[in-house]
């Protein structure tokens, strides 16, 4: 399209192009405008009001109240902390991880190579509440496997609570949103492996590198898009950790998190019963925090 | 060189056994489930946990079953015969990751084809709009969503999780990424044929397109099954239910009886897996290709 059509011709042939683009577009975009555009105004129109589950149309303008309030709200800021650290302890050591995974089964041969990855791939397809059902009883103070295995190995000498004690529910989720987030870095990071290029690699080889000269200097490099896209899907992910919050401890024990606390603030009688216009303000500063840590990804893995 | 050789050997088989050790601990709760689904209820609530059922039994199947019940399916007037509520949970959820699936893979081919191969005014455009979209959290919508299902009477259907999952950019980005391949000059050849758009497109792209298709089916297929936060959101009656958010509530209404939720979880994630196993392939390349131009 930078160039200008010089013909007659030619600019037919663009607007049949076009035309014909958007009917192929169409069906598409019915449903990409329909429930993904149109929903994403009204969230940011919304939390601009004082707009709640019984409102019709779009509740009374009141300009930035709602963000004004939640920095006022100690149960949001603990939230926003919680989601932090999760994303913080979270990412880096999913990302570790399926690094490590991935270059020790790479080389392996096909079929041996396809079970491993199906493996770590298990828990995000066994489903968010299958999998929270389970560790729940694992978790569980009497009958967990947890504290039978900790006890009769002396690491603990009485059970604990893990869920319900708030020194450590936070980190129990942390290790149940590990195993479900590391399935699809794993595959990623396989095929990325599998796709550096093998000329540098021997060149640098021949130059005498060890293995592990040749792993950071020549092969994390040409990784560098896999790795920023797994940060990217990452932070998402963990930002997004709400069924374990929901079915393991409604937010108790110190493990509220923006996303829970926005289902909470919008469907759950509380004094703020259905306050749909502050859900949504936090749904806009979740999205906005998602944005700047994507983009400062991009920035990092630029510069690199 | 003697020494490197052997330790980079001794670094294989170390490395092969942490793997294998990880690999079980990865299994282990998915074991736990299925066999906790046949476990007495002595089993389940020891201190010291039975690692094998001591007795096998189907009664937290039965007890399942016995819940409960529910007609098969419902379209319009015509209603099924009754089963439990479980097996509708299952039906229900079926029907909504399969017309998910075939919803998202129709649009986002012809829409995949468009993006990638027709030069048209707003294509850069679109496009941005399309990879922002993508990284925002899904959950951020719900409510907006929700409000909106409810103006348009979709509000307690399943078309209200359906709907969202169609609209999600990422199968249009997929199939750009794969429609990318395909020559210009075959197209070029068919125009100068005299073959009409939809001709080209039906007889040439999608063939070619069809390992992305393949790839986005499966994909769409489970993360639909999977959407917990979604279901939850937009159903509201039992009989609506998925299985996974009839998991859900049963476990906040019984929360002790843990031999039913496994077998409740073993019913939702055991067809899951094997679908996921079968066409695994797919899948790989899938999210393999997702991630090329991230």
């Amino acid at each position: 399209m930078a160039k200008q059509p010089k013909s007659a011709m030619s600019r037919a042939l663009v607007r049949r192009e076009t035309i014909s683009g958007y009917l192929f577009l169409l069906p598409s975009l019915i449903f990409f405008v329909g429930f993904v555009i149109i929903p994403m105004v009204i969230c940011i129109v919304n939390s601009l009001t004082d707009a709640n589950m019984n409102t019709q149309g779009l509740g009374n303008f009141v300009g930035l109240k709602n963000f004004i309030d939640l920095w006022k709200d100690d149960t949001f800021l603990e939230a926003l902390k919680n989601t932090f650290v999760i994303v913080i302890v979270s990412v880096p050591t999913v990302c570790a991880f399926s690094l490590w995974v991935s270059s020790a089964i790479y080389k392996l041969n096909g079929k041996l190579l396809s079970a491993f990855r199906c493996i770590f791939y298990l828990p995000v397809v066994t489903g968010s509440v299958a999998v929270t059902v389970v560790w729940k009883w694992m978790y569980d103070n009497y009958t967990g496997v947890f504290n039978y295995v900790l006890k009769s190995t002396g690491l603990i000498e009485k059970n604990i609570n893990w869920l319900g004690d708030s020194k450590y529910a936070l980190w129990c989720i942390i290790l149940i949103l590990f195993t479900t987030s590391v399935g699809q870095p794993i595959v990623l990071y396989v095929s990325a492996l599998g796709n550096v290029d093998q000329s540098l690699v021997e060149a640098a080889q021949v130059d005498g590198a060890t293995n592990f000269q040749v792993f950071w200097k020549v092969k994390w490099p040409q990784m560098m898009p896999t790795t920023l896209y797994i940060l990217v899907i990452t932070t998402i992910n963990s930002f997004q950790c709400f069924a374990l919050i929901q079915l393991l401890t409604s937010g108790g024990s110190g493990t509220n998190t923006v996303m829970y606390y926005i289902y909470y603030t919008a469907f759950k009688l509380t004094e703020k019963a259905g306050h749909f216009g502050y859900a949504n303000a936090m749904g806009v500063i979740l999205a906005i925090f998602i944005g700047l840590l994507s983009a400062l990804q991009f920035k990092l893995a630029k510069e690199k | 060189m003697k020494d490197t050789s052997n330790r980079s050997k001794a670094y294989k088989v170390f490395s092969m056994i942490v793997l294998i050790i990880l690999a079980l601990l990865f299994l282990f709760p998915l074991y736990w489930i299925v066999t906790g689904a046949f476990k007495t209820g002595q089993d389940i609530y020891a201190t010291t946990p039975a690692w094998l059922p001591s007795q096998w039994t189907m009664d937290n199947f039965a007890k399942l079953f016995d819940r409960r019940s529910a007609p098969l399916f419902e379209i319009g007037a015509l209603v099924g015969p009754t089963v439990p509520g479980a097996i509708r949970w299952l039906v229900n959820t079926v029907f909504m990751a399969v017309a998910a699936m075939l919803l998202t893979c129709i649009t986002a081919a012809m829409a995949g084809y468009a993006l990638a191969k027709k030069r048209f005014i707003g294509r850069a455009i679109l496009f941005s709009l399309i990879v922002c979209a993508m990284a925002l959290p899904k959950q951020v919508i719900l409510i907006p969503l929700l409000k909106e299902m409810s103006a348009l009477n979709l509000y307690d259907t399943l078309w209200a999780v359906i709907f969202p999952t169609v609209g999600w950019p990422f199968g249009v980005f997929l199939m750009k990424q794969f429609s990318e391949g395909i020559p210009g000059e075959i197209l070029e050849a068919a125009r100068v044929d005299g073959a009409s758009e939809w001709r080209t497109f039906s007889t040439i792209v999608l063939p070619m397109v069809k390992p992305g298709i393949g790839a986005l089916a499966i994909f769409t297929f489970i993360n639909s099954w999977n959407d917990y936060f979604m279901q939850l959101v937009m159903l509201a009656s039992n009989s609506k239910y998925t299985i996974s958010l009839g998991i859900a509530t049963m476990q906040a209404e019984t929360s002790v009886d843990t031999g039913l939720l496994m077998a409740g979880a073993t019913l939702a994630a055991v067809p899951i897996i094997v679908v996921f196993l079968v066409f695994q392939k797919y899948f790989t390349q899938g999210i393999t290709m997702g991630a090329v131009k991230g």
